[in-house]
This record gives C-alpha cells, structure tokens and sequence, in this order.
C-alpha cells in the first residue's frame, strides 16, 4: 500500500498527470481548475508546465507535445474550453501521437463563473470521450485511465470536473511514477494535417473509433452496476453519485466513470433489472436524452432541475417524499463579494463614476465594478468582450457616442484575447478609450503569472511583455502610463481621452492589494477634530471604513495598506496618512 | 462510527479554508475517512463563505446538507444566521461574538439584524466568545480563527497534543506559536 493523503480533487489530478509519466502541461487559470497547475509545478524536475495566455493556446500546446511523442496535457475552466473548442474539434480527428488530456472544470451552482454549461454537451459536440470521477481518488485514478483510452483509441480524452469535486479533499492513495518512453515522430500528413481531403477520412475513423469505444466502454470496470433494492435504479455519475449514496444506500445504481459515449448495452441491462429508472445528472440532461432515445422510460429533469448543484437532501424530498424540516432565516442581508482594501481597481472605478461615464466590462476581481455602491460596469460578457463591445457601440452608434464610454480589461485579460479586439479597433478605425488595470498579476484566480508579469509558472525570470511599447507596436500613439491610485491624475487622464477624437490605452497601473509589490508600511488614519461628516471618504465602499454613530469614521488598521483613496477624496485633511 | 458534520462559515479572507484544514487534517490522524469541502475564486473576496469537514468510518457526499450539522462554526454573527437552519436539532453553533458588515449594510441598502446570537439559542446550544479580542490579546488578531477551533475542539474527542501536532503542520512556521496560545485560549473558556 502507498502513501495516504487527504487531497483536493485538483491536486489529485496534478499527482495522478506526473505518475502518469505526463511531460508536458499547459493551461490558463480560471476557477475551479486554476489548482491543478499550482499542484502539478511541484513535480517540475520531471516534466515542463506553463501558463499559457489562453486556452486556445494551452490545448494547442498540448497537442503538438502529443504529436512529438510525450504525454501532454491540458486545462481550462468550462468556458475556456470554448475558448479550446477550435483545437480540440479538429484534435478530434487527428487523434494523437502519445496520449493527451484535458481537464475541464464546470461550476454548477456558478460559485465563479459567468454561466452554468456543460462539458459533456460540448464534447458530445466535438467527440471527445469524457470520464468523470466522484472523488480525489477517482480523479487520480481517472487522469492515469485517461492516458490509456486516449492512446488506444487514438483520442484526445477530457477529464470532466465539477466545482464539488475539484475543491474538496479526500483521501488519496499514492503511487510511482510511470516513465513512459516518448513515441517516435513518423510524419503523417494524412493524419496530421485537416485538409478537407484528409479530414473526411478521418471523419470515417472518429466515428468507428466512438462506437467502439461505446461498446468497450460496456466491460470497462469504470462503468459500473451495483444492484441492490431493484425498486428504483439510478444512472449517474461524478459527484451526484455519492449524494445517492447518502442519500438511498439501499438503492440500485449504474455508476459511470465514462459518461462520453455512453455505454448502451449496459444501460439497457441495468434497465431491465429495476422497476424505475432515474438519471441523476447536474446541468444539462445529456445522459437523460440519449437513455430516452433507446426507448427506456426513465425520470430525470422532469422531477429535479438543470439549474445548480444537485444533493442528498433533494433525493430524500423528491424521491422518497419525505417532508425536510427546514426553515432557512429570513431577514439576512446579502454578503456579496467586494473589492478588497486597498484594491486599485476601486480608486478606477471612482475616477470613472465621478466623471458619470458607461463602462464596457470584462471577466476578473474587476468585474465587481458593476457592484454597488461602484456600478459602474454595465456590460460583460466574456474574456476579451470589453473592447470589442465598445468598438460594436461606436459602430452602431458613431464615435461621439462612446465619448460617453470606456472599456476596462485586467492585465491577463487582454493577454488572453484583448489583444485581438485592440487589433480590431486600429484596424477598423474607433477613437474609443481603453483602460487596462494592470495590477501585475492574474488576482481572481488567486494570483498567477501571466506574459506581462514577467514570471513563469515553473518560477523563472522572462522579458515582460510592455504594455506601451505594445500598443505603440500595433499602431496607437495615444497610450498613457498612470498611477491607478492617484484620483486626480486618473480622471484628468480619462477625461481628456475620452473626448479626444482618436483611439487611446490608458494603463492604469498599480499593484494588486494582496501581492508583496503593494505591501507598505503606510496606513490611513482618520483626524475626527476635522471631519465634517459628510462620507466623501465612505462611498466608494472600501471594507476598512466605518462610518461612527456620531458621523465620523474609523479605519480598521488591520485591513488598511495605505493606498490613499480616501484620503484624496477628503476635503477637510481630516484623514492623513502615516508610516 | 456514524459521519460526524462540521460547518465552518464565514467572510472571505477570515481563514476558513486553514480552519477546515486543520480539522480534516486532525481526523486523517485519527484513521477516520474524511472528506472536507472548500471555497475557491470569487467568493473568497469578502463574500459569505462555507466550508464543511466530514470524517467517520465511511464518507460519502463532500458536503453538509441543510438540516445535518452536527457542529456549526460561525466566524461572524451574520453568517451564524446565514447558516443555523443547517443545524441538526441537537447541534451546537460556535460563534465569534463579532460583526462585519455587510456591503448592503455599508450602503444602507439593508439592516444589520438585531439579537441574532440570542434567537438562535431558542433552539440550540450556543457557545459564544469575542474571539478577535482574545487574538488581539495574544498578539495576532488573525489567529482568532484558533481560538474557535480551541472551542470546537471541546466537542470532539481527540487529544490536545493531536491538535497542536496538526496546527504544528498547518499553520506557517512563524506563526506556530500564537496559534497554540490561541488554541489553549479557546480550550479554556468556560
């Protein structure tokens, strides 16, 4: 017996790719995957990960690592793999060269993320075997299964994750690495490249290769019967399964390890077995529509939900019928999340609702700019989306009216695809203004390198890329460097260029609160013999402010670094700062 | 032995995730399965956050339904309310006596509830301390997170050295000390 250890599901999966003999890895951040990078780093004496800028990259990476003959691997949360999808629809059917993975991480319940869909749909889509595992040992398990399916069946496999699972620990049991002897390139044109000659014969291969698949996937001991009380039977998977386990230990299950395809003959023996058949599946009803599609009657989305996370307590009400006690309280306010103290993006913020113009958001900690008492954000959409939105506004609407207008973009944000819609505003000729809220660091996921910090994942020093000379590279004059910090340089900054009838980049730049570059010995401290009560200091909602019953503040010591913000927006000195 | 279920609850950035991972940590130890499940990503930015810790023979799910903890521990007395309809009807809620206020509360979009520790303890042992404070006094306010889990651990049975060989292997070097002060502190309230 190994080594035992209480794991995430993420850092079972990173230990489950290096004894998988995995050599090389790629991904961008984003929750609840990020983890997995951050555990695999560990194990970098025996193979090379990175940060990529996006997941279109990382799941290219993966692939020409696969055709050069090491394992490879891969991952991205769930709509990354949108971002992936072009790669890995073609990958599909080019196959590989040795194994290669990705892990896709879903967010039921949408704890971070900007919708619910699901893996399983898109890689029905894009044919692509998909294993889901219902714990960390599974997920280890799974990840080294995923190696074998992928080279046997000539298949680039997902290892589909939920929230749930990614960030829950279990134990774990430890093995060796595997040393897997790199395959030797043979070039094949045919199989390599997807000219349409070449693709529709390897149309032909994907799918003998998924039907084979399918009937194999009947034996394989991942999909598995267990037939207890044969009254109800439920098909399930990943973490749902153990919610029935909780929930009705006595019940029949069919638990599948590979939930793309689906194993139909074992499903249609399953069937027969029990009286009732239930799919217990979270999201989309994939598993549902296919099951009904053989002619089996089976319950599923008609008696539990496509919306959030699935649990034991909603098998015991709506299987067993059982009344559940519960009364949540009433009358809790909401704690939304919000900036942290000292954060920069809240004095941009400011600066823009002082000046009362629309922003034009994008996915980060910067999107809580839509927040109250912020709101100031009032559309986002995707990675990359704030810049080409404004760019479509000022064509709808004509140049003077995204005067009215910015766009906001973290720093890795436009690394990973603001770079393309900037190109898109030179070249189709807006006059719209840019800000990127360079923080230094990748802050949402919880602090990543990116191009423009100048570090990598495995720790060494690199060029960063410079955000001015990239801008003036691509052809705009009009980019300024300001102090994200300094409210008056901000807004004259931001209210010149807005009305200024040409395309400009503001980067306002200061670090994230919570990295060591922003840490000072600086503190803000209020002066009440000078206050005057009238909250300028309090609006913008920084967490370290109070306001007291008698009108003046306090300012929590503990959660102040200094940055100023109030102080600033004091008209009377009444806050000063000190070392 | 029947799958005990802690809750731990809280704001985003108060130490949740290090608290969970000393009790799961403890009961690894112990030789119980154990599964603890965690917060990631946005929430953690000063949001309302939960992380739940089960250990026992044989665990299933990762998570406490509503309705089934055993032990509540609440970080803020606003999340103590957020949260008290998860507890079993015996179950006992750990509460730091403090309040942060919400961002609906900041603004005057909502109120602070009054009495909300009082209304609890209509229906449940309840075991209150101003745990920050007693942090403070032992130096790091930050630590008041120990000082609950010091008063958790009296309704679990393990071993003091057990706890202070897992908050050894937790908590940062530097730290290791105040932590255990904390611990102690928490043990020892009446």
């Amino acid at each position: 017996m190994g080594e035992k250890k209480l794991m995430l599901g993420n850092e079972a999966i990173a230990r489950g790719l290096w004894e998988a003999g995995v050599k090389v890895a790629s991904a961008y951040p984003g929750t609840p995957s990020t983890e997995i990078s951050e555990n695999l780093v560990q194990y970098k004496d025996d193979l090379y990960c990175e940060w990529a800028p996006n997941e279109k990259v990382a799941a290219e990476v993966a692939f020409g690592a696969s055709v050069a003959g090491v394992r490879s691997f891969a991952c991205m949360k769930m709509v990354g793999y949108n971002v992936a999808a072009d790669p890995v629809y073609s990958a599909a059917y080019s196959g590989v060269g040795r194994g290669m993975v990705l892990t896709v991480a879903d967010d039921p319940g949408l704890y971070s993320s900007q919708n619910e869909q699901d893996t399983r749909a898109v890689s029905r889509a894009a044919q692509i075997p998909v294993l889901e595992p219902s714990d960390s040992q599974e997920a280890k398990d799974f990840t080294k299964l995923a190696y074998e399916i992928s080279e046997k069946y000539d298949k680039p496999v997902v290892v589909r994750t939920t929230t749930r699972l990614a960030h829950s620990q279990g134990i774990v049991e430890l093995c060796d690495r595997e040393e897997i002897e790199d395959k030797v390139y043979e070039t094949n044109i045919a199989k390599n490249v997807m000219l349409p000659a070449n693709a529709i014969k390897r149309h032909v291969i994907v799918e003998e290769m998924m039907e084979k698949l399918s009937e194999d996937a009947c034996s394989m001991d991942i999909n598995r019967m267990e037939i207890r009380d044969t009254k109800v039977g439920f098909i399930t998977s990943g973490i749902p399964y153990l919610y029935i386990r909780e929930a009705m230990p006595e019940a029949s299950t069919l638990k599948l390890g590979l939930v793309h395809p689906l194993p139909r003959k074992l499903i249609e023996e399953f069937a027969s077995k029990v009286d009732r058949v239930i799919v217990f599946e979270e999201l989309m009803p994939v598993i549902e529509e296919q099951v009904k599609s053989w002619g089996i009657e089976c319950d599923g989305k008609n008696i539990f939900t496509k919306i959030g996370e699935y649990s034991a307590n909603m098998i015991r009400e709506r299987v067993l019928g059982q009344k559940l006690d519960i009364t949540p309280e009433t009358n809790v306010p909401n704690r939304p999340p919000i900036l942290c103290p000292g954060c920069p993006h809240r004095s941009t913020f400011w600066a823009l609702k002082r000046l009362k113009l629309h922003v034009a958001g994008d996915i980060g900690c910067y999107t809580l700019g839509a927040v109250a008492p912020l709101s100031t954000i009032e559309t986002c959409l995707c990675m990359g989306s704030s810049i080409s939105s404004l760019h479509g506004m000022g064509k709808a609407k004509g140049e003077d009216y995204i005067k009215n207008w910015v766009s906001v973009i973290g720093d890795s944000t436009f690394m990973h695809t603001g770079v393309n819609s900037l190109m898109n505003m030179v070249y189709n000729q807006s006059h719209g203004t840019v800000i990127i809220l360079d923080n230094r660091i990748t802050a949402m996921t919880g602090h990543q390198d990116n191009p423009a910090t100048g570090k990598t994942l495995m720790g060494e020093t690199v060029p960063a890329i410079d955000f001015e000379k990239f801008c003036h590279g691509i052809g705009i004059e009009n980019v300024f460097t300001v102090n994200a910090l300094d409210q008056a340089a901000m807004m004259e900054t931001i209210k010149r260029e807005v009305k200024a009838d040409h395309l400009s980049v503001i980067v306002a730049k200061s670090p994230c609160a919570l990295i060591k570059e922003a840490r000072t010995k600086k503190k803000c401290v209020p002066l009440p013999e000078k206050c005057v009560h009238c909250g300028a200091c309090t609006r913008p909602g920084c967490p370290a402010l109070t306001k007291n019953s008698d009108g003046t503040i306090s300012i929590d010591a503990t959660m102040c670094n200094g940055c100023g913000l109030c102080r600033q927006l004091c008209r009377f000195d009444a806050i000063k700062e000190v070392e | 032995m029947q799958t005990r279920n802690i809750m731990i609850v809280g704001v985003g950035g108060q130490g949740t995730l290090i608290a969970s991972r000393i009790l799961g940590g403890i009961a690894v130890t112990a030789g119980y399965d154990v599964k603890v499940s965690e917060v990631h990503g946005m929430a953690q930015r000063g949001g309302s956050v939960v992380t739940f810790v089960r250990y026992g023979d044989k665990v299933e799910e990762p998570i406490v339904e509503e309705g089934c903890a055993d032990v509540l521990i609440a970080f803020e007395r606003l999340e103590a309310k957020r949260y008290a309809h998860f507890l079993k009807k015996d179950g006992v809620l750990i509460v730091n006596d403090t309040r942060i206020d919400p961002m609906p509360v900041v603004i005057g979009a909502a109120e602070y509830p009054e009495n909300i520790i009082e209304d609890i303890e209509k229906n449940h042992t309840v075991y209150r301390a101003d745990a920050t404070a007693i942090a403070m006094e032992l130096g790091n306010p930050r630590c008041f997170n120990v000082v609950i889990l010091g008063m958790a651990a009296r309704h679990m049975d393990y071993k003091v050295e057990d706890w202070y060989d897992i908050i050894e292997r937790t908590v940062k070097p530097a730290t290791v000390g105040v932590n255990k002060r904390a611990f102690d502190a928490g043990y020892n309230l009446k």
